[in-house]
């Protein structure tokens, strides 16, 4: 076996610069603006429930999701109801993670993507964008599926 | 210019770290060296592809599909194949650009196939004339575009024979 020269990292202009660079380059990392994590399923509850000035209904969140809106799909077609364990996606075959936020922390604490997604999923469920109510409800009644209680929801997709 | 920018510029340590900086853009610029441009795995393709495009299907290779294909399909999102696609404008430009960069050129690909679709490629056809109707329609296939159910490193750009595993 031939031996190691190297023998260990000697403090060169070039490793200088190589950590400083990379020192450098972790920082502008660390100072790009944040893209997730700027919300949270509550909040985004809140705001379309400030928006549509509407008391919120969990149960009519149930139904609005579980039925179909005169398409082919409805919401629980993709995410399952209940909307608590990953399933796939109805055309594509892609794995779609749990959209209740109990089981997966990561759902809605991003607005740009909560606002992208509800305008492409509700035009292909209802051919339309959904209203402050309608979301405001789905919110309620997905932040109302607890991990420690999964039977609370009925079973079965329409 | 001011003094603090003149004395950045002198400065050695800002000059090497420029010099890095394009010579990391050069890097990525440097094109793709795939025996076949329908072989680039996902670890080579624009992050805003693999983003938006990947979190509905698979990140399909660019090479798959010529220009004229990504174009109209860029330019339609809001019906992609019967779902809503949609992105912002910024976004559609700079995943459009990068897909007409590296579309297919070869001259099976050159061709636009019906609806753009990579699955009704002449090429597409006569590589899995093969396999039956029925597998197609079984559950963990699904669908023509599913092409990870047997290619079991179409991820990786490797959609060798050798690799193909048809689920049962």
């Amino acid at each position: 076996m031939p031996a190691l020269h190297h023998g260990g990292m000697h403090n060169t202009p070039h490793t200088t610069f190589l950590a400083r660079f990379a020192a450098l380059l972790a920082l502008a990392f660390a100072l790009a603006p944040a893209h997730a994590g700027d919300t949270t399923a509550a909040s985004q509850m809140q705001r379309w429930s400030d928006a549509s000035g509407k008391p919120v209904s969990a149960e009519r969140g149930r139904v609005f999701f579980t039925s179909r809106h005169g398409g082919e799909w409805s919401c629980a077609s993709c995410h399952g109801n209940p909307p608590t364990t990953s399933t796939r996606h109805a055309s594509t075959g892609k794995t779609i993670t749990p959209l209740a936020p109990a089981f997966n922390p990561e759902r809605f604490t991003d607005q740009a993507k909560v606002d992208k997604w509800f305008r492409r999923n509700c035009n292909d469920v209802l051919s339309r964008e959904c209203t402050a109510v309608e979301k405001a409800d789905v919110l309620a009644w997905l932040l109302q599926l607890d991990a420690k209680t999964p039977s609370q929801a009925t079973k079965g997709t329409p | 210019m001011n003094h603090t920018a003149t004395t950045l510029a002198r400065n050695p340590f800002v000059r090497t770290v420029r010099r890095s900086t394009a010579l990391l853009a050069l890097a990525c610029a440097m094109p793709a060296t795939w025996a076949d441009s329908r072989e680039m795995p996902a670890s080579a393709m624009l992050p805003a592809y693999k983003q938006e495009c990947a979190a509905c299907h698979m990140a399909y290779p660019p090479g798959m599909l010529p220009a004229s294909s990504w174009t109209r399909m860029m330019k339609g999102l809001g019906q992609h194949y019967g779902t809503d696609a949609s992105l912002d404008a910024a976004m559609v430009r700079q995943i459009g650009t990068w897909l007409e960069a590296h579309a297919g050129t070869t001259k099976r690909v050159r061709e636009a196939p019906p609806q753009d679709r990579i699955t009704q490629s002449a090429w597409f056809e006569r590589k899995h004339r093969e396999v039956q109707p029925a597998v197609w329609k079984r559950a963990a296939v699904g669908s023509r575009a599913n092409c990870m159910a047997c290619h079991t490193r179409a991820d990786q750009g490797d959609f060798d024979d050798d690799r193909v595993h048809i689920p049962k």
